[in-house]
């Protein structure tokens, strides 16, 4: 082990990679790169990284393999996923196979930046969790895993289907724990739709950082929590009954909830 | 060889063939029993006339034989064996002796009771004294090689006055006194034979030869000809040529082929045109996929170097200002290209709740900069109270935006208006519910695919009246007049009928509520009867099972432009695939496909438009779907 680094970016275009460089060297972080990820594989076989940003469309091995491959290898490393070919498809495929985010280009400074914060507050989450399974310090984080019966995307939201067929969806207490604590909250008008793997409210930590919502499933949305928007901390309090976001009449339920990661699966 | 081998393995040589046999043989044996019944007729002509003269014979010697004056009988027979067709007229005594002969030197002779004309009676022991016609006449070649003769013996009976003459020549005992034997030639009697089989034998074979001419000539203008045609049909769309169609309008099972097969290549080519465009869809995907990728990536890096330098230039105004242009374009940039990426990714057609404000909204920002550089100002009035609607967003943006090129293509560079506006209407049925199945009492298709009316296929009717028969193209849309005919009004005996099987569509009992006309109805398959008046001017029509369900409320948008028009004649014919006003510019798909995805909504899209003023395209979409 020569050199300690905290970010790998893999991205065929040198441009995206120099300007990831910049950006997180900016912030103090160390980043490392690859131009494929056969070289990304190698390189993570010497070193470890804290987390790794990586493209989806890339020669030979493309970015889902590439997630495969560190699954199989057993990298606790969170990836965050990039790709210029940004559909649903892709990002919900993403986050299903592993990845903690997704992020379409072209791309903001801070957008990627704040995506690599939040993934390495996940890294230190982990880490601790896996440090110290039985023992209770200050250090530890306890958060609360989702119901059985609900559906996630990512670690980030949910999906709880209602007997009337609608859907409530609000934030997992992962993504909480990592963003710390909320200042503001900004969720969409009634009556909109909003699309599984998209964008669907934004919220805004004490530290001016803000992180955007993906949403788990398609529909128009028809009640809003409103108690939230008056009181945000109630997310925090209780994520996954009394703090949803959005009641909303699903388009394709059937077919997006196998698209997400069940939370019966998270139980051991 | 071949030659021969392909000549009888085609349908038409193989009929006459078949033909031609045929009536060679019924021919053959038709002749053959007549050749058989003529000759056999003949002979028993010549038969009773050989009897006759015998009878004749004996009766005109019998004075003389009792007088037994000998010279005059000779003469007689002399006489009569002097009629060229008589061969010998012969008298044979009891024991056998010819006494007289139309031969000189045969009397005297002694016959042997062997001989041909003696064996009748003397083939017994006793010889037999009765004998009826057919026994006592035989038909013989003297000399083999000679012609045939026909030889008739009359027995000479006892009477009283033979053994009371003067003579006492016979005795009472005696029955038969002796044979007159006559032989005829039969040469005429054959000739007349031969003839006739030989005029026979003529006749069959012209009768075989001109049936064959007949049957040919027949076979290739019913058979050969359309089949060929058929061929040359499949074997231009064999090659890929879709728009042939064969011009054949003939009414029998061949001409039905002809229509059927012109149906299925009009099918085909709207099936391949459909599969043209979602290729051409789905090409223009994979492209703008391609596209997407590689823009992003050169994007990614103006917007994270252009928004990182304005996250370390936070003190420098002026900086930012300029920074600030960049970040906000290639966000821009972004939006573009993303919106490309959505419309292009159409390949699964999904039906879902939208806005069809939206969607328009949504068409009309992909080719906003287009109308800005024509100098075409867009007009939108859009009814903000518009309920969501179950629509496929995508066809529906390729709908509108395929409507906004046009009309920006009929507007030209000069620059115009273009208005949309939406409204939420309420429309009964009558005069806009389309007709999409018909059938006959006895399930015969109604539907001409051939004629359509204002771009839907047509209801094809027969009416029969004392003044003919026509075809009707009758219009699909329930309550609008816009039928095809040449006859403009039916009168009194005039019936409606289908023009397959002709069976009889009216309505007996039934009168017309306004004119007092005779009525016609028309199953249409799980939607109950369509009636309707036959009198043209009225135009009365009737549907219970689509009036029951009362007033429907559809959502109406208004597409008009300021545009060069069409005319009058176009007008029909746009929404039919391949037609294109524009010349070299279009496809000519655009209006079918735009007419295809509206219908699949069970929409409906209507034209109006006047030349030099402008264009403006209707079209209602049902808000809710009905079976």
């Amino acid at each position: 082990m020569n050199k300690q680094f905290d970010i790998l970016a893999i991205d065929d275009e040198q441009v995206i990679i120099d300007a990831i460089n910049k950006i997180c060297s900016s912030e103090g972080y160390r980043v490392d790169s690859s131009i494929d990820a056969k070289d990304a594989l190698e390189k993570l076989s010497k070193n470890s990284y804290k987390i790794i940003v990586c493209d989806i469309m890339m020669p030979d091995i493309d970015g889902f393999e590439f997630l495969e491959e560190i699954v199989k290898r057993k990298i606790s490393s969170p990836v965050i996923m990039t790709t210029g070919y940004s559909t649903v498809e892709n990002s919900v495929k993403s986050l299903y196979n592993g990845a903690i985010d997704f992020i379409p280009k072209p791309f903001t400074a801070d957008e990627i930046l704040n995506s690599v914060i939040r993934g390495m507050r996940y890294s230190d989450v982990q880490n601790k969790i896996i440090s110290s399974p039985n023992q209770q310090d200050d250090s530890t984080i306890i958060y609360v895993p989702c119901p059985a019966k609900y559906f996630r995307l990512g670690y980030s939201s949910w999906a709880a289907e209602e007997n009337t067929g609608t859907i409530l969806i609000g934030v997992t207490d992962l993504f909480l724990k990592i963003i710390e604590s909320i200042e503001e909250l900004e969720l969409y008008k009634l009556d909109e739709e909003i699309v599984q793997g998209n964008q669907c409210a934004t919220l805004k930590s004490k530290d001016n950082l803000v992180h955007n919502i993906l949403s788990p499933v398609t529909g128009r949305i028809i009640e809003r929590n409103e108690e939230i928007l008056n009181d945000v901390n109630i997310i925090e309090k209780d994520p996954y009954f009394e703090g949803w976001l959005y009641r909303i009449i699903p388009s394709e339920s059937e077919y997006e909830l196998k698209q997400l990661i069940p939370c019966s699966s998270d139980r051991f | 060889m071949i030659r021969m081998k392909m000549m009888v393995t085609k349908i038409g040589s193989k009929l006459i063939l078949v033909v031609g046999i045929t009536a060679l043989l019924t021919i053959g044996i038709f002749s053959y029993f007549n050749i058989r019944s003529h000759s056999s007729s003949l002979l028993a002509e010549v038969e009773q006339g050989a009897n006759q003269l015998s009878e004749t014979v004996i009766h005109s010697t019998r004075y003389d034989m009792l007088l037994n004056q000998r010279d005059r009988i000779n003469k007689i027979i002399n006489t009569i064996g002097e009629q060229p067709s008589i061969r010998t007229v012969r008298v044979i005594n009891k024991s056998g002796a010819i006494i007289y002969s139309s031969h000189q030197d045969d009397i005297g002779r002694m016959v042997d009771k062997n001989e041909e004309s003696c064996y009748a009676c003397h083939a017994a022991n006793k010889p037999l004294e009765r004998l009826p016609i057919k026994g006592r006449t035989r038909i013989f070649r003297p000399v083999p090689a000679s012609p045939r003769v026909l030889g008739i013996i009359s027995p000479i009976y006892n009477e009283e006055s033979c053994w009371q003459a003067d003579c006492h020549a016979h005795q009472k005992s005696q029955t038969v006194l002796g044979v007159l034997d006559i032989t005829i030639s039969l040469e005429e009697v054959d000739k007349q034979i031969q003839k006739s089989e030989m005029e026979i034998i003529i006749f069959a074979i012209t009768a075989v030869i001109a049936l064959s001419f007949i049957i040919s000539f027949f076979v290739r203008r019913w058979v050969v000809k359309p089949v060929n045609e058929l061929l040359n049909a499949t074997n231009q769309v064999g090659v890929g040529n879709l728009n042939y169609t064969i011009k054949d309008r003939r009414k029998d099972e061949l001409g039905m082929l002809a229509r059927s097969f012109n149906n299925m290549t009009l099918k085909l080519s709207e099936a391949r045109m459909q599969l043209f465009q979602s290729d051409k869809m789905a090409s223009l995907g994979r492209l703008a996929a391609g596209v997407a990728h590689e823009i992003n990536n050169p994007l990614t890096g103006v917007l994270t170097y252009s928004s990182f330098l304005l996250k370390r230039t936070e003190n420098n105004s002026e900086l930012q200002e300029d920074l600030k242009v960049i970040v906000r374009e290639t966000k821009r940039s972004r939006e573009i290209v993303k919106s490309l990426l959505d419309f292009a990714r159409q390949s699964v057609p999904k039906k879902n709740e939208a806005s069809i404000n939206e969607i328009i909204d949504r068409s009309i920002s992909v080719i906003e900069n287009q109308l800005t550089i024509n100098h075409i100002k867009l007009n939108k009035n859009l009814n903000t109270n518009l309920p969501t609607i179950t629509v496929d967003a995508n066809q529906m943006q390729q709908v509108f935006i395929n409507l906004i090129v046009n009309a920006a293509d009929a507007i030209g560079i000069s620059g115009g208006t273009i208005s949309i506006s939406t409204a939420l209407i309420s429309l009964s049925p009558y005069g806009i519910t389309h007709i999409k199945k018909a059938i006959c009492p006895k399930r015969h298709d109604l539907i001409d695919n051939e004629y359509k009316i204002d771009g839907m296929p047509s209801i094809k009717l027969k009416i029969i009246s004392s003044l003919g028969e026509d075809i009707v193209h009758f219009d699909p849309v329930y309550g609008r007049n816009h039928h095809l005919s040449k006859i403009n009004e039916l009168k009194g005996d005039a019936k409606v009928v289908c023009p397959l099987c002709s069976c009889s569509l009216m309505e007996e009992n039934l009168k017309c509520p306004q004119c007092g006309s005779q009525v016609f109805s028309i199953e249409i398959p799980s939607q109950g009867k369509f009636e309707a008046c036959t009198s043209r001017s009225c135009g009365w029509q009737r549907w219970d099972a689509v009036d029951n369900e009362g007033k429907r409320e559809y959502i109406e948008i208004k597409l008009s432009d300021s545009g060069c028009g069409i005319a009058k004649e176009d007008l029909a014919r746009i929404f039919e695939p391949f037609y294109s006003t524009k010349g070299q510019k279009g496809t000519g798909l655009g209006l079918s496909v735009i007419w295809g995805i509206i219908d699949n909504h069970n929409g409906t899209i209507k034209v109006e438009s006047e030349i030099n003023k402008g264009t403006t395209f209707t079209i209602h979409l049902p808000l809710k779907q009905v079976r």
